[in-house]
């Protein structure tokens, strides 16, 4: 028994299988649990007070109203899926589905820890990483085109046709901004871009004392420390971290407009098309349209975190292969059980890590969507086209010119 | 004269929408904060804080009817606040008091007194056409009712919201 399950191809299935289930389970967890951020947030940034209501069942314990989430799955799971008369059946009924498909298929080739018990954490560790990443979430576009065209509703088709016009300007700018990543690194793999920048710092930042360790510090090797902490000083790391900085602020922007965010929510735009594309949905098709948004951020955000925020990686904290917590082991443990359970430990801390960045960018989008009024359409395209795609271009040449001239 | 409305011209900084866009952000974030500080008055939390402390003298409420301090039932049965009552929610049937009753000078009393809460608007007018002041508006607000029937205050409900009002109208006591 053993033998089979340990065999190369069982194990690969099996772990694959224990991994996807557990990532779904989380990230459908943190789905709902941003839309109860979201509430609060906005809550809180404008003065109000937010969910507070809803907590233990039966209970009047409210726990700052925490069972909200629970509470709204549970009435959209239970309320009638209304479909229209005159709507075209099959790709009214498809839509909500492919919305909801891309960002969780994106997840999968996103390494969202380091290693557990030697396994990495990562699904699909494919070479072509990032294209996977932006050929599936192009499609995302298609669940909302196809709504705004199936309900037969002139504010859901002016919503869908937003969004393919919102799309067409900017997926371009966001391909483009990340070429200078690639350049640096040279592989499209994302598991080897994060540890890349593990090692030798995340792409934002402008200084990385390389090879500063705790253990160093806490033997009190000063010089070790001392020299690591001046070689973080690099002029080609600085003069680099332009470029970075210009794609990483274009990424980010593309990302908003990707999962259609705030300053770029034209094609829902509860203003001005009632609910846009998803106005003729009711029931678990209007869920699964609202937890797409929710898992395409969170998705959107894992990628900007694993392509410029270093990933599962900290400053100072080791991956999940170290044995021992900075040059000691455990006390009262036989040394193998301890290298285990550190590394056990240590590969806890990088999937945490990992999801607490997640959690970082999705509160700065929260964040920005109570500030920001909505871009007009045509705004949006002249930023698009006139603006980010040029600078995401340039930027390009900025990036090999640095790396070919400055040593 | 006509009025010209100057079109502003942006800034390179506008037109950036960046550094406007960290102003942006800065505001939202100062609200965030005090929020979360407490420095910011929010909306009462309804049924756990409620403002009854807080009413003010005028305030009115359900209207009710009173007793006075030898326990009449002050009204006497006119029928004024059934005439002026702008929505008819009032209703009245009135009865000759019996001879044996201590207050029989008095001559009338409602039968039945009905306010029909759904209907009532709390526009105070009975209580001011009320010649006896036996009509008032309390402070209760929150009436609530399973069926229309339960929100129809008949007398005894009436009697047990308004109490007793003493020391106005002793109109009736000198001729007992």
């Amino acid at each position: 028994m053993e033998a089979i399950l340990f065999s190369p191809e069982i194990f690969l299935v099996w772990t694959s299988l224990a991994k996807t289930i557990i990532l779904l389970g989380l990230i459908l967890g943190l789905v709902s649990y941003t839309v109860y951020a979201e509430r609060k947030v906005s809550a809180l940034i404008q003065d109000r007070v937010g969910p507070n209501r809803v907590g233990i069942p039966l209970t009047k314990i409210a726990l700052l109203g925490l069972g909200q989430p629970i509470a709204d799955a549970m009435k959209l799971l239970l309320k009638e899926n209304f479909m229209p008369n005159s709507v075209n059946k099959f790709y009214y009924y498809i839509a909500p589905k492919l919305t909801m498909i891309p960002p969780i298929l994106v997840l999968c080739v996103l390494p969202f820890g380091s290693s557990l018990f030697g396994v990495p954490m990562v699904i699909a560790n494919i070479n072509i990483g990032i294209l996977f990443v932006f050929a599936v979430t192009s499609l995302g576009v298609y669940g909302i085109v196809l709504a705004g065209w199936a309900s037969n509703s002139k504010y859901s088709f002016l919503g869908g046709m937003r969004s393919s016009s919102q799309m067409i300007s900017y997926e371009l700018s966001m391909g483009l901004s990340v070429v200078p990543i690639f350049l640096v690194i040279g592989t499209l793999n994302l598991p080897e871009i994060v540890q890349y920048q593990a090692q030798h710092g995340w792409l934002i930042s402008p200084y990385w004392p390389q090879g500063f360790s705790v253990h160093s510090l806490l033997q009190g090797d000063w010089s070790a420390v001392g020299h690591s902490l001046i070689a973080g000083f690099s002029l080609k790391r600085f003069l680099l971290w332009i470029p970075m900085l210009i794609s990483f602020v274009v990424f980010v922007i593309a990302i908003f407009a990707e999962t259609n965010r705030l300053p770029f929510d034209l094609p829902e735009a509860e203003q001005e098309l009632v609910g846009g594309y998803h106005t003729e949905y009711s029931s678990m098709g209007f869920a699964l349209f609202f937890l797409g948004e929710y898992a395409a951020m969170i998705s959107g955000s894992g990628v900007i975190v694993t392509l410029f925020l270093g990933g599962w990686s900290f400053p100072c904290i080791p991956d999940g292969n170290a044995t021992t917590i900075f040059g000691y082991s455990l006390p009262f443990l036989s040394p193998i059980s301890s290298e285990h359970l550190v590394s056990l430990f240590w590969g806890l801390v990088n999937i945490g890590t990992f999801f607490a960045k997640i959690c970082g960018i999705l509160l700065f989008m929260i964040w920005v969507r109570w500030t920001l009024p909505r871009f007009r359409y045509d705004q949006l395209m002249k930023l698009g086209w006139y603006v980010f795609f040029e600078l995401a271009l340039a930027n390009i040449f900025i990036a090999a010119l640095i790396l070919m001239y400055v040593k | 004269m006509a009025y010209v409305i100057p079109r502003p011209k942006l800034n390179w900084k506008e037109r950036m929408f960046l550094p406007v866009f960290v102003a942006g952000l800065a505001i939202t974030w100062k609200h965030f904060k005090n929020r979360v500080l407490g420095r910011t008055k929010v909306t009462m939390q309804y049924p756990e804080e409620k403002w009854d402390s807080h009413l003010p003298e005028h305030y009115r409420g359900a209207p009710t009817l009173v007793k006075d301090e030898w326990g009449r039932e002050r009204c006497v049965a006119c029928q004024l606040c059934e005439f002026i009552c702008p929505p008819r929610a009032i209703t009245i049937h009135p009865e000759q008091i019996p001879g044996e009753n201590k207050w029989e000078k008095v001559e009338k009393r409602p039968k039945e007194f009905e306010i029909d809460m759904i209907r009532c608007i709390y526009c105070g007018l009975c209580e001011e056409v009320c010649p006896e002041q036996a009509i008032f508006l309390r402070k209760d607000y929150s009436i609530t009712g399973l069926s229309r029937a339960e929100m129809k205050h008949d007398k005894a409900k009436l009697y047990e919201l308004g109490g007793v009002m003493t020391g106005l109208v002793n109109k009736w006591n000198d001729k007992k």
